[in-house]
């Protein structure tokens, strides 16, 4: 049954467009089973997905429930890496902290990818004075310092999650514009895209339809790579108190919470901490592998 | 570097570089400024009412929003914002109530003596480690300084300073804890580069000296680790584009030593974009030094953006923003500068 599929997938002469894709994306699954590492970052990725999706399920008590009684208690068997200030569950809490980190995650990614792809594939592919002013722009925008523009954004704009993501998000942009730009020169002279030209087809149903969907590969590489720095900088604003307010059980607002009993009770700061590591990391291995699968040559 | 041979045309074309180069800086520049412009007008906070307090009389909100320009069209507002900015005047500091400039004065050293101890170990220790991992490329020393280098990549920095200070300064007592100098040392030694390492040997205060590498050895090495982790792996990977060059065969057929070929041939081509890694790799650390800065107490730039972000106080926190993108501006030209000086085929 299984050799039957491996066949099917390998096949060198599929039937079907499916067919096709499917051994594509098996041959690249193959490439990146060889990579110990890449595979654990893979494993690091699905649970953390999987904690997000059975949160309720997984918590044992309710990560915002005080119980003032049960306040700064080491890890043990009823509190599996202990209570905080307040009595809440610490591992509840950062079960119920996965959700708030993919949301963050998904909706940066989700607004920095179309953003560079458009103004990235608007430039490449209309070229002259719009291309100058949107790589200017572009240029402009990556001379800055990220972290500190994005405080400046949240200032601005007041603490939250969703501010928190839109000024990570736009300092983030950049280097999606320019990859994507960089795709959309090469794909560009291509015949297809003077076939749809001859076709009638107007510019926006060629970017839209013909040049965009073969952009995407590279930016969701180059989102899988960044998606560390994403959660880091979330985190990082949370610990300076600009991200998630409380009582929301993200990670990096607790590390902040934790901080004032870090001397006697340690774990308050470093288990939301740890969690944050792990994740990142679990990204940082996902993405080397990716990269080395699909751009054997960046080794 | 001996000069270029003159030659017209490739002074013509010099030239030209140049300005384009001028024009681009000149426009970040102004990018800059045109966006702290824009996310000053846009905080939710009316100017007028920071300054007057909300029970100020109409007379008087209507003086002072007229003496801020907030009648003017946006444009002329933009332009007298140009000017002030260069005039050296950031406003006043609501937290301080003193001339941003000022304070940005005062705390920017500490931040720079930080960033730059920090960017020292992290190259001396980086380049070799990048080197070694490249040269045993698949083997565990590469496999060992990798995964050295992915921890410090993915842990969160101001949790490693956290625990870092848990468990070397409350836990064993190695070095001593947040902040500079300890009280006692405080306003022994006269500023005169803002340095404490630099200020107190100057001084001649050696103990006070020995007191601060005593508190900078922590956020330093914990930024050192940082910025050890990116330019070993930037290295790493420069280093495995130059050994698989032709002219490396050639110097190994030559039977020249391979320390010499990996040390002197290869290193020594992959130095020109290490360059521009090395200033990247600095200002992210001036940058990082926000949330180093907080958890060590460290009284520098970050510290003081974050603080007056925490009291709404726009002109501190667009004026350090300013700062910092300037350094960083200011970095891009340099490594650009070197990168030019030190490869021949951009000459």
């Amino acid at each position: 049954m299984i050799a039957g599929w491996h066949d099917w997938l390998l096949a060198d002469t599929p039937r079907s467009r499916g067919q096709a894709r499917l051994g594509r994306l098996y041959i690249s699954w193959l490439a990146l089973r060889r990579n110990p590492l890449a595979v654990i970052g893979l494993a690091i990725v699905l649970l953390l997905l999987l904690m997000a999706a059975l949160a309720p399920l997984l918590a044992t008590h309710s990560p915002i429930a005080q119980d003032l009684t049960n306040r700064l208690q080491p890890p043990s068997a009823a509190h599996w890496l202990g209570t905080d200030e307040l009595g809440r569950d610490i591992w509840s809490r950062i079960v119920h902290g996965s959700r708030l980190t993919l949301l963050i995650v998904v909706l940066v990614a989700l607004t920095v990818g179309p953003f560079g792809l458009v103004i990235g594939t608007l430039a490449g592919y209309l070229g002259g004075w719009v291309d100058t002013l949107l790589m200017r722009l572009t240029d402009i925008f990556l001379a800055f310092p990220r972290l500190i523009l994005a405080l400046a954004f949240v200032a601005a704009l007041g603490p939250g999650i969703e501010n928190a993501v839109l000024a990570i998000a736009i300092t983030l942009w950049p280097p999606y514009a320019r990859l994507a730009r960089a795709e959309t020169l090469t794909i560009r002279g291509s015949d297809f895209i003077a076939a749809a030209q001859m076709q009638g087809a107007s510019t926006p149903r060629i970017i839209v339809g013909h040049i965009a969907p073969l952009c995407l590969s590279s930016l969701i590489v180059r989102l899988t790579l960044d998606m560390a720095g994403i959660i880091l900088t979330a985190a990082g604003l949370g610990f300076l108190g600009l991200g998630a307010q409380p009582p929301l059980p993200e990670w990096g607002a607790m590390i902040s919470s934790g901080r004032g009993y870090v001397l006697d009770q340690w774990w308050l700061a470093a288990m939301p901490g740890l969690a944050i590591f792990i994740v990142s990391l679990g990204f940082n291995l996902l993405g080397d592998g990716l990269r080395d699968v699909l751009d054997p040559k960046q080794r | 570097m001996t000069a270029a041979p003159v030659s017209g045309g490739l002074w013509g074309r010099r030239l030209a570089g140049g300005a384009g180069f001028l024009t681009s800086i000149l426009l970040t520049f102004f990018g800059l400024l045109a966006v702290t412009f824009v996310i000053g007008r846009v905080v939710p906070i009316d100017p007028v009412l920071a300054i007057v307090g909300d029970r100020a009389l109409p007379e008087v909100y209507e003086r002072v929003r007229l003496e801020l320009g907030l009648d003017k069209p946006l444009w002329h507002q933009f332009a007298i914002y140009l000017g002030k900015i260069f005039e050296g005047d950031f406003g006043t500091s609501v937290l301080t109530s003193r001339p941003v400039l000022d304070d940005l004065l005062r705390f920017f050293p500490a931040t720079i003596e930080l960033a730059t101890l920090a960017t020292l170990v992290g190259t001396l220790l980086g380049v070799p480690a990048g080197v070694v991992s490249a040269v045993h490329a698949g083997r565990w020393p590469d496999h060992v300084i990798r995964i050295v280098g992915l921890i410090g990549y993915s842990a969160p920095v101001f949790w490693l300073g956290l625990m870092a200070l848990v468990v070397f300064y409350a836990k064993l007592g190695w070095v001593a804890g947040p902040g500079r100098l300890d009280l006692f040392y405080d306003g022994l030694v006269p500023t005169v580069t803002g340095m404490m390492l630099i200020d107190a040997p100057l001084a001649g205060e050696w103990e006070v000296f020995r007191n601060a590498v005593d508190h900078i050895i922590l956020p330093a090495g914990i930024l050192a680790y940082f910025s050890m982790a990116y330019i070993s792996r930037m290295t790493r990977s420069l280093m495995l584009g130059e050994l698989s060059q032709e002219y490396i065969l050639t110097a190994r057929i030559k039977g020249v030593p391979e320390w010499r070929v990996i040390w002197r041939h290869a290193l020594g081509n992959a130095m020109v974009p290490l360059v521009t890694v090395v200033a990247l790799s600095y200002g992210s650390l001036l940058e990082g030094a926000v949330l180093t800065e907080t958890v060590f107490a460290w009284p520098g730039l970050g510290r003081y953006i974050t603080e007056s972000l925490f009291n709404v106080d726009m002109n501190a926190v667009l004026g350090g923003t300013i700062v910092v993108g300037c350094v960083f501006i200011g970095l891009n030209v340099l490594s650009d500068l070197l990168y030019r000086l030190l490869d021949p085929r951009t000459r």
